[in-house]
């Protein structure tokens, strides 16, 4: 009973600290509003279905570009879709697929950066050497010839894009390890006989999390970009499904006098990946972690 | 001589806090520093005794502000100057000196160029004039050869010779005005003697003023004319720097005093129970009165005033300074420690161990051809008795935490075997050992602040061996963790603090409760209070030798500090370039006749008495690497008697005392020279 209570302090303690980081990243305006756009944002992804003034994949040869108006807020597209339906609904699947892509990054590539970074000697330097491989193939051709193989399915995306964003969390795991692994507490546990999964899970972990947490963080909105360009280029959501890199690649040929429909998607993707670079800031300040010292990978 | 040329007059520097209180760090200091006199201030880490020092010469630390008070140097207030003014007196008129003049020295530039910019900058002598000059400055602070010297760089010189390098640029400008911040702390034992007794012909020799400050009341007692003492951000006793270490008539400078091991005394130095209060936790009363075994009810309401004892020409901040007059005979006592018994059996044998730090060439392992003839450590023999505390000692580069590490298993060795119980060979590779040998043995590490995890509660801390050895889980392992808390004497409420929120002796504390969490034979102890401060090391010895006589572990105490391995250790043994000089029970090693490295070890020893000088026998040069043939020593030796100490490795004498002293010299004879 006694130990129970323990580890429920214990747990209430993690919860009073993650409200605190949340304190702190909102106690300075470049955090809150960052940490507000990504909340609008999630909160209309799961609310936009219900929201939606008119259906999304609705053809009208009727209302074909009509300007913006009362009925139709950010005005209609070439094939008469509304947009504002469309862009509101548009960030869904962007944000599904790049929010479980990038936990797949983190997942992958903090783990295997942490044991490169640990283990050392050969098997560092061939794991080391292969992602450093990978980093020099242009990732949206290796994407292109994974979903031109596979299709575009979300069930392809996530894994793919998961593994293409992964690389880069391979090394700043691997330089975040190399910093504690010199400390005497890893060397003490290593005296100690534990094994290598004991001192990752024990040791390492706990002090490397929140620098992967942060880079995480920032793939995330890079993930985002990516995503969108693979949609723009035709690779990555089929029509009609309402998705804003597929809406701005398809409104880009009547911008000069169907403007409406370019600008409303582009705001939603731009915020939305500035909502979440300012929310990574916030988070790496309030973790103590300065991002502009790290170098760049 | 009397005429002052900088005071302090009732300075307070503080900071705001995050829920924006004024806090502050220095409280109503006041001092006057003389022509020609050199001040030690002295006091634990977190004193104040640096932001002082840095006041003085209007240098404030990002973050804090003067609350009140002023800084007069030449009855100017340094701390109401603009830059452009204080550009004017910093290296010209107040001069500082730096604690690391390798970090303080520009890398890429040559050391005659450095010393060239501060002429440039301080006086208007021309180019012929700056080239004497700096060979002269070179040639005051005493290194080799001034001429060439200008033309390094400084990663070239050794820590010793940085540092004499940075009291030439801190001269440039003949300062009327000197200060020094723990200039001597990252050096070695003999060179710190050597770069003190410079520092202390020059106060001589220009009539510079000095500030010195520092942790080492042994460092300051070698130069002081006068010593502040520092606690808690405020002054507490203030006098000439005989009375100050032989009367003391503050109980804090007193406790100060007694827990520093002393070489004279065999035993355990006192310890003083409790820590510094963290800045702002004081709202009333003395600032000492929980560590004060003098304190009365009075001193926890009131703050005392400081008082000024004519007869004594002392300052002191203390209500019951007169029950210490009386008390003062007795500072050189110690606790007497039980020694264990020589008939024990032996519990961990080094035979012939060599450790390389070399890499085997890929050719030469090709060859099956021994690359390395000339390993960092080389021909180790200890026999480890069961119950006994043996220390290795010497210098940095004398491989006593190589030896160590190969003990634990962290580094392999190159030759030679490690034995344990029952003269079973350990293997050198960690991976190879069985998980009973491996809890068998446990290590302290130096730095708490680096051998506890950051991101784990103590109680995660210590249940880690717990788990691994035992398998203890539930009920029966907090049980434990409280055992343990409660034997380095925490309570239980640490139990769910994080490192951070601990205090260095603390921190130290829960790493000893984790080495002992283990249950184990040996505890490996490298420098484990070198990090600490003085009356938290006394505290910390006496919970260790305590622990031992309690549970019967075996320590391997690895130490540059003579003292203190003196105090702890039944045996020491000498290590000089990775090779044994000598080796005996502690009380002999401490006794003529001893080896040569062992005398000039002896030397240097910095003691809180300004009665006792160190004795340099030896120069201050810093080695690379150990030599290819001969004795270990033949570099640096006092007492060389010529090619026999360069071709031949000197045979092992034991002496009638009991210790083993391996040199070519007759060991009656050394007996003789060293009278």
């Amino acid at each position: 009973m006694e130990s129970n209570l323990i580890t429920e302090d214990k747990h209430k303690n993690k919860l009073e600290k993650a409200f605190e980081i949340l304190k702190t990243m909102a106690s300075k305006p470049s955090g809150l509003i960052g940490l507000t756009i990504v909340l609008f944002h999630v909160i209309l992804a799961l609310i936009s279905p219900y929201i939606a003034p008119y259906d999304y994949k609705a053809i009208s040869p009727n209302t074909m570009l009509l300007a913006p108006s009362a009925e139709h807020w950010f005005g209609t597209d070439s094939l008469g879709r509304d947009v504002f339906t469309r862009t509101i609904l548009g960030g869904r699947t962007a944000l599904t697929v790049t929010f479980f892509g990038s936990l797949i990054a983190l997942l992958w590539g903090g783990l295997l950066g942490i044991f490169c970074g640990l283990v050392g000697g050969k098997i560092d330097d061939v794991v080391m050497r292969v992602v450093d491989a990978f980093l020099s193939i242009p990732w949206i051709l290796a994407m292109l010839l994974i979903v031109s193989l596979l299709g575009t399915s979300t069930e392809v995306l996530i894994p793919a894009l998961g593994f293409f964003y992964g690389k880069g969390i391979v090394r700043v795991a691997r330089a975040a390890t190399h910093d504690v692994i010199a400390k005497d507490f890893i060397v003490s546990a290593r005296a100690r006989g534990h094994s290598n999964m004991s001192i990752i899970w024990n040791e390492i972990i706990p002090n490397v999390r929140d620098a992967i947490l942060v880079e995480g963080a920032m793939r995330w909105s890079w993930m985002l970009l990516g995503f969108s360009s693979l949609s723009f280029l035709g690779f990555g959501v089929s029509p009609p499904t309402p998705d804003w890199g597929l809406m701005i690649s398809n409104a880009r040929g009547l911008m000069s006098f169907a403007y409406w429909s370019v600008i409303a998607p582009i705001v939603g993707l731009s915020s939305l990946i500035i909502g979440i670079n300012l929310t990574a800031d916030a988070f790496a300040k309030a973790l103590g972690i300065d991002r502009s010292t790290k170098a760049p990978v | 001589m009397n005429e002052i040329i900088e005071s302090v007059k009732n300075l307070s520097i503080g900071f705001n806090s995050q829920k924006g209180k004024q806090i502050s760090i220095l409280r109503n200091v006041s001092t006057n520093i003389k022509k020609g006199e050199t001040v030690g201030i002295v006091g634990e880490s977190g004193s104040g005794k640096s932001t002082l020092a840095l006041a003085m010469m209007g240098y404030i630390k990002q973050g804090l502000f003067p609350l009140k008070g002023e800084c007069l140097f030449k009855s100017e207030d340094l701390l109401k100057m603009s830059s452009r003014q204080l550009e004017k007196i910093r290296g010209r008129k107040i001069a500082m000196i730096p604690q690391n003049a390798g970090q303080a020295l520009t890398p890429n530039l040559k050391i005659g160029y450095q010393i060239d910019e501060a002429l440039r900058l301080h006086t208007d002598l021309n180019k012929t004039e700056r080239d004497k000059k700096i060979s002269e400055l070179l040639n005051k602070v005493r290194l080799p050869s001034p001429e060439t010297m200008a033309f390094r760089y400084p990663h070239e010189l050794s820590g010793g010779q940085q540092q004499r390098v940075a009291v030439a640029m801190a001269l440039a400008g003949k300062p009327d005005l000197l200060l020094l911040d723990e200039p001597t702390t990252g050096l070695d034992v003999t060179t710190q003697a050597h770069v003190l007794e410079l520092l202390r012909f020059i106060a001589k020799d220009t009539g510079t003023s000095m500030i010195y400050v520092s942790h080492d009341l042994g460092a300051i007692a070698q130069v002081s004319d006068r010593i502040v003492v520092m606690y808690a951000g405020e002054i507490v006793l203030e006098g000439p720097a005989r009375k100050i270490l032989k009367e003391p008539i503050h109980p804090y400078t007193y406790g100060l005093l007694k827990s520093i091991p002393k070489l004279s005394l065999a035993g355990l130095p006192d310890s003083m129970p409790g820590s510094q209060p963290q800045p702002g936790s004081i709202n009333e009363g003395c600032s000492f009165y929980d560590r004060c075994n003098l304190a009365i009810d009075h001193c926890k309401k009131n703050s005392p005033d400081l008082e000024h004892i004519k007869e004594l020409d002392t300052n002191v901040r203390c209500f019951n300074h007169k029950e210490l007059i009386n008390q003062n005979n007795n500072l050189q006592t110690s606790i007497t420690k039980k020694t264990n018994n020589s008939e024990a059996i032996e519990v961990l044998k080094l035979k012939d161990v060599s450790i390389s730090y070399a890499k085997q060439k890929f050719f030469d392992q090709l060859l099956n051809k021994i690359s390395d003839q000339n390993p960092t450590v080389k021909d180790i023999n200890i026999d480890i008795k069961k119950g006994e505390t043996i220390a290795l000692v010497g210098e940095s580069g004398s491989g006593k935490s190589t030896i160590l590490k190969s003990i634990a298993g962290l580094l392999k060795t190159k030759d030679g075997q490690i034995k344990f119980e029952n003269d079973r060979i350990l293997s050198s590779d960690l991976k190879m050992r069985n998980p009973n040998d491996l809890r068998a043995i446990q290590l302290i590490f130096q730095n708490p602040d680096e051998s506890l995890n950051p991101n784990h509660t103590v109680e995660q801390i210590l249940s880690q061996p717990l788990k691994l050895y035992f398998n203890l889980s539930g009920e029966e392992l907090k049980k434990n963790i409280i055992d343990l808390l409660k034997k380095v004497r925490l309570g239980e409420f640490y139990m769910s603090r994080y490192p951070r929120q601990l205090s260095g002796g603390e921190k130290q504390r829960v790493a000893v409760a984790r080495a002992f969490a283990a249950k184990p034979d040996i505890i490996l102890c490298d420098e484990v209070t070198s990090a600490l401060d003085v009356s938290v090391q006394a505290a910390v010895l006496n919970l260790l030798q305590q622990l031992k006589e309690d549970l019967g572990t075996t320590y391997v105490f690895v130490s540059h500090d003579l003292a203190v391995v003196r105090a702890i250790s039944d045996r020491v043994a000498v290590l000089y370039q990775g090779r044994l000089c000598e080796i005996g029970p502690s009380q002999n090693v401490y006794k003529f006749p001893s080896h040569p490295y062992t005398e000039v070890l002896l030397g240097a020893v910095l003691e809180p008495d300004p009665d006792i000088k160190p004795k340099l026998v030896a120069e201050d040069i810093v080695e690379e690497k150990p030599p290819e043939k001969g004795c270990s020593f033949q570099g640096r030796c006092p007492r060389k008697i010529g090619d026999i100490c360069n071709s031949e490795v000197p045979p092992w004498q034991i002496g009638e005392n009991g210790n083993a002293i391996r040199c070519h010299i007759n060991i009656e004879e050394l007996a003789s020279l060293q009278q």
